[in-house]
């Protein structure tokens, strides 16, 4: 079955598209958190849908094989898995670069003295604020700041890098200052500061989200002030909402170019979003081998290259720039997957999505709709 | 991190613990990884980037691949201190001590 080819789309080789350079495993939904802009999909897939141990370690042999250079472990929380160990242990042993993706709070000092002995490269810990109770309303998680400060700290006694992760939004985005303050009183190396990217839950909860142009432009010049300030010292790593960009971001360097995603249970995704795509049909780790699928997966092959894009992508002197942007965002705002991320300043759609939004972030903002399981709300579009 | 490096003729480069310096097989291709980094190299940062190990001196790097490449030593001592900066200033690489 692995020699046949599943359609009549081009594959990654005809398209010229090498083996992926990074592996994103989400090891498991489940998370203690709840934060309102999670990137998981809606439908959270449960416990005993997850791969197993070795399943994930055939994976990981697999990714090396191909030439993948880094692992991100990642969830969900993928601390919840009593299996981590011997995931990380299995990463660093094939020469895989192994970070691990953590909201941190389940995290205890033996555990990340434990994982750094096993070869643990690099930990990402999310921060919802600086702000004490506005972080735990935020992650939906009380007394959750008070232990991400504690394991930033255990984090550095084992020597392990760290990284701030910290989306900001219209609700913290005045701390952006105290999110660069604290990612250097912890010690860090990186802080990465993210703007919500709306789909999923997030765009269920944009209005609450979404900052105005002039809060925009103000973190914007925090940010580089800080960065020359702080070079050397801390890299700071820093993504606009693309709703106001000119351009939309080129989305994963380009859908099926670059990286794959594989969700609990091994289907494998051209971005951690794509399921939010409904006619997608993933392939399974558990059917084909990690190769067969970058390189026939339906999922990929639709939206490689350019051939698939309408117009004004398709006459666009930058379609092989950002490839017509998020085609999850496009899916989510326009109904068609196909179409230009409206995003993009030369979309049809552009003004009237982004008046929405800035109607949006004018008003005050709504309550959160918290991310878990088994809940279903109608799409706010 | 720690303080902004200036890289001089005397700095013991070193890679920091969480930068991997790697030959990846399958893609026959030398590259750094950091956290959400990776910078494919050149031959000419390869050749560089192989000397360093914490011991030796940028001058001495220098020295060994002007060597080693019959090069003239100021142009390599430039050529590898600029290179090195770039990455320090990235955070890839520091000083050992
Ligand atoms: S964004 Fe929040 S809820 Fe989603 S996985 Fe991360 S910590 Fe959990
Ligand atoms: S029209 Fe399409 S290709 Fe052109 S900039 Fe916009 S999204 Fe990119």
């Amino acid at each position: 079955m692995d020699d046949l080819k599943q359609n009549n789309l081009k594959t990654a080789s005809e398209h010229g598209i090498q083996a992926p350079l990074a592996l994103l495993a989400e090891l498991s939904h489940r998370c203690p958190l709840q934060c309102p802009y999670c990137s998981n999909p809606v439908q959270l897939e449960k416990k005993t849908g997850e791969l197993t141990t070795d399943e994930w370690k055939s994976v990981i042999d697999q990714a090396v094989e191909m030439g993948m250079h880094q692992i991100h472990l990642s969830g969900g929380e993928p601390t919840v898995r009593h299996d981590l160990e011997d995931i990380v242990e299995h990463c660093s042993k094939t020469g895989l670069y192994t970070n691990l993706i953590t909201s941190g709070v389940l995290l205890n000092p033996e555990r990340l003295n434990k994982l750094e002995s096993l070869g643990l490269e690099h930990v990402q810990l999310s921060f919802q604020d600086t702000d004490n109770d506005n972080a735990d309303r935020i992650g939906g998680f009380k007394g959750g700041h008070a232990k991400k400060l504690e394991v930033a700290k255990w984090v550095r006694d084992v020597d392990l890098p760290l990284t701030c992760n910290c989306v900001v939004h219209r609700q913290n985005i005045n701390n952006l200052d105290n999110f660069i303050k604290m990612a250097l009183d912890l010690d860090a190396e990186r802080v990465e500061i993210a703007q919500v990217q709306y789909y999923g839950w997030a765009l269920k909860n944009r209005a609450a989200f979404i900052p105005t142009p002039e809060q925009l432009d103000h973190a914007t010049e925090i940010v580089e002030k800080a960065r020359v300030d702080l070079k050397g010292k801390l890299v700071i790593d820093y993504v606009i909402p693309d709703y106001y960009a000119k351009h939309p971001k080129n989305c994963m360097g380009g859908w099926g170019r670059r990286f794959l995603n594989m969700n609990p249970k091994g289907e494998v995704l051209p971005c951690h979003a794509a399921e939010t795509i409904p006619h997608l049909k993933f392939d399974n780790v558990r059917d084909h081998s990690l190769k067969w699928i970058w390189e026939n997966s339906e999922a990929f092959n639709l939206y490689r290259g350019t051939d698939w894009m309408p117009d004004p992508c398709k006459s666009c002197d930058r379609k092989e720039i950002d490839w017509g942007g998020c085609r999850c965002q496009a899916m989510a705002l326009t109904g068609d997957a196909k179409n230009t991320d409206p995003a993009c300043s030369i979309s049809p759609l552009h003004n009237e999505i982004f008046d929405m939004a800035a109607e949006e972030a004018r008003n005050a903002p709504p309550e959160f709709i918290y991310r878990k399981y088994n809940v279903r709300f109608n799409s706010p579009i | 991190m720690t303080d902004t490096l200036k890289i001089t003729d005397d700095v013991l480069p070193k890679f920091p613990k969480h930068v991997k310096f790697k030959y990846n097989k399958p893609r026959d291709e030398w590259v750094i990884l950091a956290p959400e980094r990776l910078v494919k190299l050149d031959m000419v940062a390869v050749e560089i980037l192989k000397l360093v190990d914490g011991e030796k001196s940028v001058k001495n790097i220098s020295i060994e691949l002007s060597q080693k490449f019959n090069a003239p030593k100021d142009i390599i001592l430039k050529d590898v201190t600029d290179m090195l900066q770039d990455l320090s200033d990235k955070g890839f690489i520091e000083e050992n001590g």
